[in-house]
């Protein structure tokens, strides 16, 4: 078994690509050597580049569907209660609802509540869906190894990087630097962690 | 270098003919520009360097409307809703108009950002950004005006379900509460969508940031985006999802926004074409509104190679398919209301066209119908002076539309003795010309501190993006 032969003080290894063709074929490789805590950072998302690297499919919309779902129940409990309820219920403070009776309309009725039922489920959705995707990418996140290396800084302009951890098990700091080699990088450098 | 120094300083400045080419396979989307560096030093030098003393003049004359924006509310507030000029039965005039128009101009930027997006429209990467930026500025000032005309703006909590002393909540069969939701719910979602597409954007800022306060601020902003390509993973699911779920939405507030009306038993409100009506309005409304800022911003600040002759083309092509829509459902109004036989809408509606407010009626079709048709023809869609004219010209139509309906369905329902007519005071058009200061110093402080074009997803649309270019260059472009 291979122990992690992490040099302290180093974050990983960079490699710098010119074309979004020259870091797919890299990411198919590195993916294909086997390693594991490794990246690629691009100026905009690479068509097919998440494939390439062997990216499984975020649950993010079943998270979503599920926030969706809960929008929706919260709005018609929200309604039914406030508009329709006699009894009391404890929501942080005790909360009594008031059974509105509006020209001899039904207590119950729903489908003048599935505007609001309708937007709750839109509201709740689409917070969700950004929340959770920034939470799943470990963001906001305000310092990092990588947003300190200068030449990285292009990586939000023209330039495309693969980036080997440390921490992956296969990483050995002499042949990865060889193997990023031979994916025809432009440049390769190492980034410290501070 | 005096020649690359000129040559760069007039980049972007110079509209290039691109709508001569042919539809059929892929159009370039940028003009005069190759590489990406170059896409991202186009636009981010927009927020880098000071901009032209034309916006200096722009922001003191929206910051001086403004001021009398916060006068003319404060006013109210002081004084009362008599301030306006509000009577029985007009009991809604400017500040519903306005509302309903500052929503509707928001509808474009939704169109532009989730439904394009839907369609696959990659044309809508040069403009949906400040498409988005426009949405929620219009927003901001629509909800001004609810806001201000409850009159009693401290109760406007009354508004919300929040538990309080009374024991009372809002009342769930009303419009007007789901509007409160319509439009809360689609400012919040207009604002994250807006936010989480431009993060990757204000990591280019961050990155080439040379000052520490800006390294600082974008820093921030930008979150820790560093483009990550399992982060992109996940953004652009997020991403596909923000749109689909803004796509209903965007449809259902402006109809809600119409249930205001419809649900009521007003002649000229009571119909079930307002949806629709409404919807297609809006979506007119806020496209001329983006032509209106496109017109000048893409002129101001040197953008006319990301946002081209042929996106301006596009989107007066849809003012005139929505402004055609808008004229159908002028005349089938009247059609159902001569139909219907009822005495009172067909009332109203021959008052609307020759009452007591005919000339706001005939400017709107004017306005609305009958100019727009000049977009049938390719060289006014491509002229920048007609097509900023017309814009206008929607933009002013838009708005006596919405004073037709609210004003002079109101002034004049079942009762003779129960008609009036309104007329405006110095607060209701110093509050309307105030709001738009308000959207226009926000627009401003947009154009001069954040990314105005998406640059991520212009770059991802260009030729060179495509990470099979080289394998499949013998196929042709597929």
């Amino acid at each position: 078994m291979l122990t992690p032969q992490r040099t302290s003080g180093t974050y990983g290894l960079m490699a710098e690509f010119e074309t979004p063709a020259e870091i797919m074929e890299a990411a198919k490789k590195v993916h294909a050597a086997g390693y594991r805590f490794w990246d690629c950072h691009t100026p905009f998302a690479v068509h097919g580049l998440d494939k390439a690297m062997g990216i499984k499919r975020t649950i993010l919309p079943l998270l979503v569907f599920g926030a969706g779902a809960t929008g929706a129940i919260i709005g018609f409990c929200l309604q039914a209660f406030t508009n329709a309820a006699s009894f009391s219920v404890w929501a942080l403070v005790w909360v009594t609802g008031y059974p509105f009776l509006i020209s001899g309309k039904p207590l119950m009725s729903v489908p003048a509540w599935i505007p609001v039922m309708f937007e709750l489920t839109i509201l709740l959705s689409a917070l969700s869906a950004a929340g959770l995707m920034l939470l799943l990418n470990g963001l906001p996140r305000l310092s990092h190894p990588l947003l300190s290396n200068n030449r990285f800084r292009r990586a939000t302009d023209d330039r495309f990087f693969v980036v080997i951890e440390a921490r992956d098990p296969r990483f050995l700091r002499s042949k990865t630097e060889a193997f990023l080699k031979t994916l025809g990088a432009k440049h390769i450098e190492v980034v410290e962690d501070r | 270098m005096s020649s690359t120094s000129s040559q760069s300083a007039t980049k972007g400045f110079i509209d290039t003919d691109n709508t001569q080419q042919p539809n059929t396979g892929r159009v370039p989307l940028v003009l005069n520009m190759t590489t990406f560096g170059e896409v991202t030093h186009q636009v981010c030098r927009v927020a880098e360097n000071r901009p032209p003393l034309a916006w200096y003049v722009a922001f003191a004359v929206c910051l001086s409307m403004v001021g009398f924006l916060g006068f003319c509310v404060n006013y109210l507030i002081f004084t009362g809703v008599g301030v306006w000029g509000l009577n029985n039965p007009v009991m809604w005039a400017y500040d519903i108009t306005n509302f309903v128009f500052w929503v509707g101009i928001g509808h474009a930027g939704t169109l532009i950002s989730a439904i394009l997006f839907l369609f696959r429209q990659k044309w809508r990467t040069g403009i949906n950004r400040f498409a988005e930026a426009m949405t929620i500025f219009a927003v901001i000032c629509a909800g001004l005006f609810p806001g201000i005309h409850v009159g009693r703006v401290w109760f406007a909590y009354w508004l919300f379900p929040i538990p309080n002393s009374m024991d009372m909540w809002p009342q769930f069969r009303s419009p007007l509460l789901w509007d409160v939701f319509a439009v809360g719910t689609y400012f919040t979602v207009s604002l994250v969508f807006w936010y989480i597409g431009m993060v990757p954007d204000l990591a280019t800022l961050r990155d080439r940031a040379k000052g520490k306060f800006q390294q600082f601020a974008y820093g921030l902003a930008a979150i820790g985006w560093r483009g990550s390509m399992r982060h992109w993973h996940r953004y652009e699911v997020a991403y596909l999802l923000l749109a689909a779920l803004a796509t209903p939405l965007v449809l259902s507030v402006h109809s809600v926004v119409s249930f205001d009306f419809a649900v009521s038993q007003v002649p000229g409100w009571h119909t079930t074409i307002f949806p629709p009506y409404f919807v297609a309005g809006a979506i007119f409304s806020g496209f001329a509104m983006v032509v209106s800022l496109a017109v000048p911003a893409r002129q101001l600040f040197g953008l006319k190679d990301l946002i081209t002759l042929r996106h301006l083309d596009n989107m007066n092509k849809i003012i005139l398919l929505t402004g055609c829509m808008v004229g159908y459902a002028y005349s089938m109004e009247f059609f159902i209301a001569w139909y219907s036989g009822a005495m009172y809408e067909k009332f109203a509606f021959v008052n609307r066209a020759f009452g007591q407010y005919w000339w706001a009626y005939w400017i709107m079709v004017s306005c609305n119908v009958i100019t727009p048709q000049l977009f049938w023809f390719k060289a006014v869609r491509t002229s920048i002076p007609l097509m900023f004219i017309l814009s206008i010209f929607v933009n002013v139509g838009m708005w006596f539309e919405r004073f037709v309906i609210i004003v002079s369905s109101l002034a004049n329902d079942y009762l003779p003795s129960a008609w009036d007519v309104f007329i405006p005071t110095w607060v209701d058009i110093g509050t309307m010309v105030g709001a738009f200061g308000l959207f226009g110093v926000l627009f401003l402080l947009f154009c001069r501190y954040l990314p105005m074009i998406a640059l991520a997803e212009v770059k991802s649309v260009m030729p060179a993006a495509d990470p099979h270019a080289k394998h499949h260059a013998s196929e042709g472009s597929h």
